[in-house]
């Protein structure tokens, strides 16, 4: 097995393309696991951690730029203000040592069903971008995995970043568990409310082939919320908007839940969503 | 491959590491440091807490390659008092937080870099920068009183925390205390 250690960008292409085999790793959080418990044997890894500005933040005209390297706790510290949905789902991630490895670039790699940081990117309309030595391209977090730990990543690109339009409301982010810290998540919902546009986005994790968005629960949030005169949320609002995240979950039974639980709790962690997201957006009067 | 960082404020080299290699193998089985434990291998129990340049980690997902010329401290490099142990180390005698040992150093790295950040956490703090750490043994709650144990000793110097201070490190020897006046 090499190890391949490119210290910029256009070096870690140029070894992509030549060594399509090669692992990318970063953080190690997942690559260390198969490695250790004889899962995987690549012929090589591709170390990222070297790369120059892949662990950087910062903006592109109006989105924020994370690069893939950023680890979650930078997430938690330094984002919560810009991606407050997406800094609520790192800090569940594992445990304070995840946390400092771990990565958002190595998490949409993953491709997991349960990805976290999957819901809070896709309720915020988040795009991936992916470069190779063919160039560069954008692809929406919608459209990223295509089935489970499957992407539309090619083998000769890596992902350079996420591109997130700032927060322009209310998001919140919940997942169960068996406990709060070290779970992957049994479900996940993601919420973010829009009210200059009055828009609203929705992620679900961990209950369907993909991670996947609640298209008509969207819509009839965007069409029915009082947005002009915060009016408390009617009841049966509340309940249809979970009725509808259910229904778009497409959930199996396996070790952690069943199918069944997972529909069931994803209505209630979107009915509590939207109580908080809309609670705040009453109490705080921004936008 | 060969690695080479600094461990515990020592230059250390390492040679023939394989590539799919850990750090925590590396300091374990090449370099002799076995107080960073080996048990799930996959970041779930926190027993190989490590220093990576800072940041306490879990030594079995870092790749070894990962640490070359990268600063290391684990559990053996805390800075003792002449008693040979660190005030958390204390701390955890005192609160009995210790029994069968096994997920002891990773917790102590994990809690002194707590009481770093936070010397004087809330127990929510405390639990959620412990998530990581795994213990079969003592159900916790002794682990819990090590960690106020160790962040009052931080706090003053009076009162019954006193004696977790090493008698070298204040000028006041556990001895004349005793005494009395």
């Amino acid at each position: 097995m090499d190890f391949l250690q490119p210290t910029d960008w256009a070096e870690a292409l140029a070894v992509r393309a030549d060594r399509p085999e090669a692992v990318p790793v970063t953080g190690g959080t997942d690559v260390m696991v198969e490695l250790n418990l004889a899962r995987r044997r690549p012929t090589a890894l591709l170390d990222l951690g070297r790369v120059g500005g892949l662990a950087d933040w910062g903006t592109d005209g109006d989105l924020l730029r994370i690069g893939a390297a950023v680890p979650y706790r930078r997430i938690v510290t330094e984002l919560a203000g810009r991606a407050p949905g997406l800094a609520m789902a790192a800090r569940t991630v594992g445990s304070a040592q995840i946390r400092n490895r771990g990565t958002v670039g190595g998490n949409l790699g993953s491709a997991s069903p349960a990805g976290d940081t999957f819901p809070p990117l896709l309720a915020a309309d988040a795009v991936v971008e992916l470069g190779s030595v063919r160039g560069v391209r954008r692809v929406p977090v919608a459209e990223f995995c295509t089935g489970p730990k499957r992407s539309v990543l090619a083998p000769d690109e890596l992902i350079a970043a996420v591109l997130v339009p700032p927060a322009a409301g209310p998001e919140r982010f919940a997942k169960v568990g068996t406990r709060n810290a070290m779970v992957i998540a049994v479900c996940a919902f993601a919420l973010a409310l829009r009210p200059g546009t009055r828009r609203v986005g929705t992620g679900i994790g961990s209950a369907a082939p993909t991670p996947v968005r609640a298209p008509a629960a969207e819509e009839l949030l965007a069409a029915e919320l009082p947005w002009a005169t915060r009016a408390p949320l009617p009841e049966s609002l509340t309940r249809r908007f979970g009725e509808l995240v259910a229904a778009a979950a497409s959930p199996i039974d396996d070790v952690r839940g069943t199918a069944a639980y997972r529909r069931h709790a994803l209505g209630v962690l979107a009915r509590r969503m939207v109580d908080r997201a809309w609670t705040a957006y009453r109490n705080g009067g921004a936008e | 491959m060969r690695i080479s960082c600094v461990v515990n404020g020592e230059p250390r080299r390492a040679d023939d590491v394989w590539a799919g290699e850990s750090l925590l193998y590396v300091l374990r089985e090449r370099l002799g440091l076995p107080g960073a434990k080996n048990a799930c291998e996959q970041g779930e129990c926190g027993s190989c807490t490590v220093y990576l340049d800072g940041r306490p980690v879990c030594a079995c997902l870092v790749p070894a390659g990962q640490a070359q010329g990268r600063e290391v401290v684990t559990v053996e490099g805390l800075p003792v008092g002449a008693d040979g142990l660190h005030p958390v180390q204390r701390a955890f005698v005192a609160a009995g937080a210790v029994q069968c040992g096994f997920c002891t150093p990773g917790l102590v790295v994990a809690v002194h870099d707590l009481l770093e950040r936070h010397p004087d956490p809330t127990d929510p703090e405390i639990r959620e920068a412990l998530a990581g750490n795994l213990c079969r043994c003592t159900g916790y709650e002794a682990i819990l009183a090590a960690v106020r144990l160790a962040a009052l000793r931080d706090g003053g110097d009076d009162g019954p925390e006193g004696r977790l201070r090493d008698g070298g490190d204040d000028g006041r020897p556990d001895q004349g205390r005793r005494e009395g006046p």
